[in-house]
């Protein structure tokens, strides 16, 4: 009996100490674990032009031109608060759209981000499209939920 | 039918991910079935030698 | 010898195991057959994600599974260091190749989602990698598991392990809260309550159902094949030094 219980408390003792190490460790990397930086980030760094970073956000109402003749897209990023000019040349996932989060990774030069990857992110919605029609139409349609598909 | 199996045009995506599943979770049950089967029959085996043995030792 | 005999014996368990065999086969044949079925026909295409948001009927269960079967194995390897009782070392064993196939079947069917919702079939982010390092230690413990003759000492180097492992569990839990991750937070289990819709909702809890049945199934027809494989090692060292 005496010896269970010794090994029960070693075994608690031993998790216990495991967890606060791996969470000291997961804080002290939070910088690199962090995917992406917002546009305020952006804005806030201003990161050298040249470094390879990653830009995440909403793609703003109406900012979306796709240059004719070519596969160009130019659209901002934001964040509600601040917005960065993005220029992509490649195919756009199918979750991209005006409103709807992506992930950008590329460059930062001179005040316009060259993506070189352009990643839709989804958000936790998930409904049939008649209930998101019907939700437009009563105007309980909230702004996170993005816009309707095409 | 055929629209049914386009899956709207992620066919490619759709397909693959139920087959991928079912798949393997159908070979992972006969892979336990056929192990616990084997195991079963080599221990028969081994329990009727040692019957053999035990009743010459006993002789 | 009188332990070992009680190792290799657990006659209670066998007919336990008997009896709730064939109802987990039938509930897990009921249920992915209802559960297939609303997937494909009553559920409905999503607004943002059209058809391929279907994919999530086996991708979030079979996600849930694979935490499920670690969090198992970490708890009957509590049991196994602690009470030393027989049976938890042989259900964490049985419940390793169940957990890394559900593992696997997360990350590769999530991978088929990315790539065209996404855009990619794979990222590192904080959700996707410890995903990865999960399917790593479901494989990890198996092949320690394996990496010893003596069996009483590979239950305990494995249980360790299974319990290190474990802090990795709620790290996949809260990655896409902690974090900026591609992935996108939590749906079904959620304070706020659920966001998905109730007519893809059920279709997704009925295939959960289906895939725990699956596990308790196979777990019970891998523990049993365990039981039978110590009673042939008994035999075999009776013979070696029997004979």
């Amino acid at each position: 009996m005496k010896r269970k219980h010794k090994r029960l408390t070693f075994v608690i003792v031993a998790m216990a100490l495991l967890g606060i190490a791996v969470g000291l460790v997961l804080m002290a990397f939070e910088e690199n674990i962090v995917f992406f930086n917002s546009p305020t980030d952006i804005v806030n760094k201003q990161p050298e032009s040249g470094k390879r970073l990653r830009l995440g956000g909403l793609v703003e109402e109406g900012s979306v031109v796709r240059e004719a003749g070519s596969t160009v897209t130019r659209f901002r990023v934001t964040d509600l608060v601040n917005a960065v000019d993005v220029n992509f040349d490649g195919i756009l996932p199918d979750l991209f759209r005006e409103g709807q989060g992506v992930i950008t990774e590329g460059k930062y030069i001179d005040g316009v981000f060259q993506a070189s990857e352009v990643l839709a992110k989804h958000d936790e919605q998930y409904m049939p499209p008649e209930v998101a029609d019907a939700l437009r139409n009563s105007g309980e349609w909230r702004g996170d939920l993005g816009p309707p598909a095409k | 039918m055929g629209e049914f199996l386009e899956m709207g045009g992620y066919a490619a995506f759709v397909w693959p991910a139920y087959g991928l599943s079912f798949g393997l979770l159908a070979l992972l049950a006969w892979l336990s079935l056929k192990g616990l089967k084997d195991t079963q029959k080599m221990f028969d085996r081994l329990s009727a030698d040692a019957e053999i043995d035990e009743r010459k030792s006993d002789k | 010898m009188a332990d070992l005999h009680r190792f290799a014996n657990p006659t209670r368990f066998l007919k336990l195991a008997g009896l709730i065999q064939p109802w987990a086969l039938a509930v897990f044949l009921i249920s992915a057959t209802v559960g297939l079925y609303m997937a494909f026909f009553t559920a409905p295409a999503d607004y943002q994600q059209g058809e391929s948001a279907r994919i999530m009927y086996v991708h979030v269960p079979a996600s849930w599974m694979s935490m499920f079967c670690y969090t198992v194995m970490a708890v009957a390897s509590a049991v196994s260091l602690i009470w030393k009782h027989p049976l938890a070392d042989v259900s964490a064993r049985a419940t390793a190749p169940i957990g890394a196939a559900f593992t696997f079947l997360a990350l590769a069917t999530g991978s088929l989602w990315g790539k065209p919702m996404w855009g990619t079939w794979w990222v590192w982010d904080a959700r996707l990698t410890s995903v990865l390092v999960l399917l790593f230690l479901h494989i990890g413990y198996m092949a320690l598991q394996g990496a010893f003759d003596d069996r009483v000492r590979a239950a305990k180097a494995s249980a360790i392990l299974a319990l290190v492992g474990f802090v990795n569990v709620p790290i996949i839990k809260f990655s896409v809260d902690w974090w900026n991750t591609l992935h996108q937070p939590a749906s079904v289990v959620k304070m706020s309550g659920s966001s998905i819709h109730p007519s893809m909702l059920w279709p997704l809890l009925i295939m959960a159902i289906a895939f725990k049945a699956y596990y308790v199934w196979v777990l019970l027809v891998r523990m049993r094949q365990e039981l039978v494989a110590n009673k042939v090692r008994i035999l075999r060292l009776k013979q070696v030094h029997g004979g």
